[in-house]
């Protein structure tokens, strides 16, 4: 699948945006830094416009964005729709938890328990507009929804970090919790393209033709000299070796890199730390664009069974 | 709007008959030429003249080649929007744009909602359709709404396109919801098919696959055993091979 960057640079974005608006809610919930204006506001501010820029970045994508308010009408039906409409609900708790924070240095649970719950939910249904489609095997499996929470988790996590550190808030829990977090989504990743790698589609040229009583079908002549629409959308392919190089980055620099620097934090200054930190976060924001790139580079689509592919 | 209709009253669709096609691509042409100006109009190329040409197209021909030796043979395959009885590309559109008719079962796309997000292009397992770029909404196949329906038209003429065009009559138009209808006793006699049913999109379009050649032991083409020459012949060969 063609793997627009509005689309990458968004499910990254929203996706570290609604971690890290997770973890000064919790943060504030359990009384650990709380109640500490300056990183409380600035938490729910970056997290926020985090979201705000991915929502934008999303509309570019669209051959209308003037009536992307449609798109929140069907959401019986349409995870997409779904998703722009929990993406807008959750603003509400936020902002409200934000109000109550900075104006009356009271810390509204409520509010708190909301916007976790709607940064949750709204991470869930990005991730289940890629699960639902059947014509995509790298996609419609048990993988893409956990892998899309933790690493919404470890990456608002990175940001928390960067935030605590900035404010002189230093404290082993964020470390641990990126430590934790970080492996899991490095394991499932691996998991995950073990799985990728591993096994085919039930979809072959001969049940897409249905020749297969006849014998293996192979594409004599496209319908086109010239590549459309379909094979510039579903017929993007990434050559092994580059997908190949692209999983190491993720792996170091996406995991391995961020997660050696914070916890290196606990162990040094105040001002390396800050700078250590900032490190960890620009590594991670590598890593894990790679990582979303990949998980459209490497998503093969049914349509090019009809156009040579011999498993999609 | 994107739920699906629990039935529909009709389920028009196409049969395509694989055994005849030939390949000649005048279905595609006619489908393209009759839509850049019907209800999806236009059918938008981008740089026509230039190296780089691409534009929509609702009907694409394909060639493959099934089987191998005697058996194996060309199959020229049209595809086209298979008019789904649960298709996802449907029940994934955010803004309802995308919808199946209850009185027919075609399937349309609301040029005036569709916000071109794409999202229907992906669900679709069989790439029916395509997005207008300069448009900026998806386009796909209407089963020629506008001229099944057409009364301004010769009633020969309502069908579509595709089907009044096809020099060999490899394509039929009919009511595949009635099992009465002359498209449903094709599909019937001739085994029809529907394509990636793994899918589940139940296609109301059937495929009707090449009829095999009837079984029997295929001669050899040569004598598979090499005959020695006698007499004048062995010795015009030892003469010859030397
Ligand atoms: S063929 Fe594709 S576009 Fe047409 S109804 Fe089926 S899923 Fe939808
Ligand atoms: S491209 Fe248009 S028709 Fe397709 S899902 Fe998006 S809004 Fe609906």
């Amino acid at each position: 699948m063609h793997p627009a960057l509005s689309i990458v640079f968004f499910t990254t974005a929203s996706g570290a945006g609604y971690g890290l608006l997770v973890l000064v809610a919790w943060a504030a919930l359990i009384g650990h830094h709380a109640p500490q204006t300056y990183f409380g506001i600035t938490g729910i501010a970056v997290g926020l416009g985090l979201v705000g820029a991915g929502l934008l970045s999303s509309l570019g994508h669209l051959g209308h964005p003037e009536r992307a308010w449609r798109a929140l009408t069907q959401w019986r039906s349409s995870w997409l729709s779904r998703e722009g409409v929990m993406a807008l609900l959750t603003f509400l708790p936020a902002l409200f938890f934000a109000w109550r924070w900075v104006v009356a240095d009271q810390i509204a649970s409520l509010a708190a328990w909301l916007t976790i719950l709607g940064a949750a939910l709204t991470t869930i249904c990005t991730a289940m507009i890629y699960a639902s489609l059947k014509p995509v095997r790298a996609w419609r499996n048990l993988w893409t929804v956990p892998i899309y929470l933790v690493l919404a988790l470890y990456t608002g996590g990175l940001l928390t970090g960067l935030l605590l550190n900035a404010y002189g808030l230093r404290g082993p829990f964020i470390p641990f919790f990126v430590s934790i977090a970080g492996i899991l989504g490095a394991v499932l990743k691996i998991g995950y393209w073990a799985f990728l790698d591993g096994g085919r589609s039930s979809s072959t040229p001969e049940n897409a033709t249905g020749l297969g009583a006849i014998g293996k079908v192979k594409m004599l002549d496209p319908p086109n000299t010239e590549a459309n629409y379909l094979l510039k959308e579903m017929g993007y392919r990434v050559a092994r070796k580059h997908a190949g190089r692209l999983r190491l980055i993720v792996l170091v620099l996406g995991f391995a890199v961020p997660i050696g620097l914070s916890v290196l934090t606990l162990y040094v200054g105040a001002v390396a730390a800050t700078l250590f930190s900032l490190i960890a976060v620009v590594s991670g924001a590598i890593g894990i664009l790679a990582e979303r790139w990949l998980f459209f580079a490497e998503a093969k689509h049914t349509v090019t069974l009809y156009y040579g592919a011999s498993r999609a | 709007m994107t739920d699906l209709p629990k039935t529909t009253g009709k389920k028009l669709g196409l049969v395509i008959d694989l055994d005849i096609c030939v390949g000649c691509h005048a279905c595609a042409v006619n489908c393209k030429e009759w839509n850049d100006g019907g209800h999806m109009a236009p059918l938008t190329d981008l740089d026509p003249y230039g190296k780089d040409v691409s534009g929509v197209w609702f009907n694409r021909v394909h060639s493959f080649e099934a089987g191998d030796h005697e058996c194996g043979r060309t199959v020229h395959f049209p595809r086209s929007c298979l008019h789904c009885e649960t298709p996802d590309c449907v029940t994934v559109c955010p803004t309802g744009a995308s919808y199946k008719r209850a009185e027919d079962g075609i399937v349309l796309v609301n040029a005036d909602t569709c916000i071109g997000c794409k999202l229907c292009s992906w669900a679709c397992p069989y790439g029916a359709r395509e997005f207008d770029e300069i448009d900026g909404v998806m386009k796909k196949c209407t089963l020629c709404i506008d001229r099944i329906y057409n009364e301004t038209l010769q009633e020969i003429d309502r069908v579509p396109a595709c089907v009044s065009t096809c020099p060999v009559s490899a394509r039929h138009f009919g009511d595949l919801g009635d099992p009465e209808s002359k498209v449903s006793k094709l599909v019937a006699e001739r085994g029809g098919m529907d394509l990636m049913p793994e899918m589940g999109y139940r296609p109301v379009n059937k495929y009707l696959p090449p009829r095999l050649p009837k079984q029997q032991k295929a001669a050899p083409l040569m004598p598979s055993e090499e005959v020695e020459a006698k007499g004048f012949l062995a010795w015009l060969d030892r003469r010859l091979s030397r």
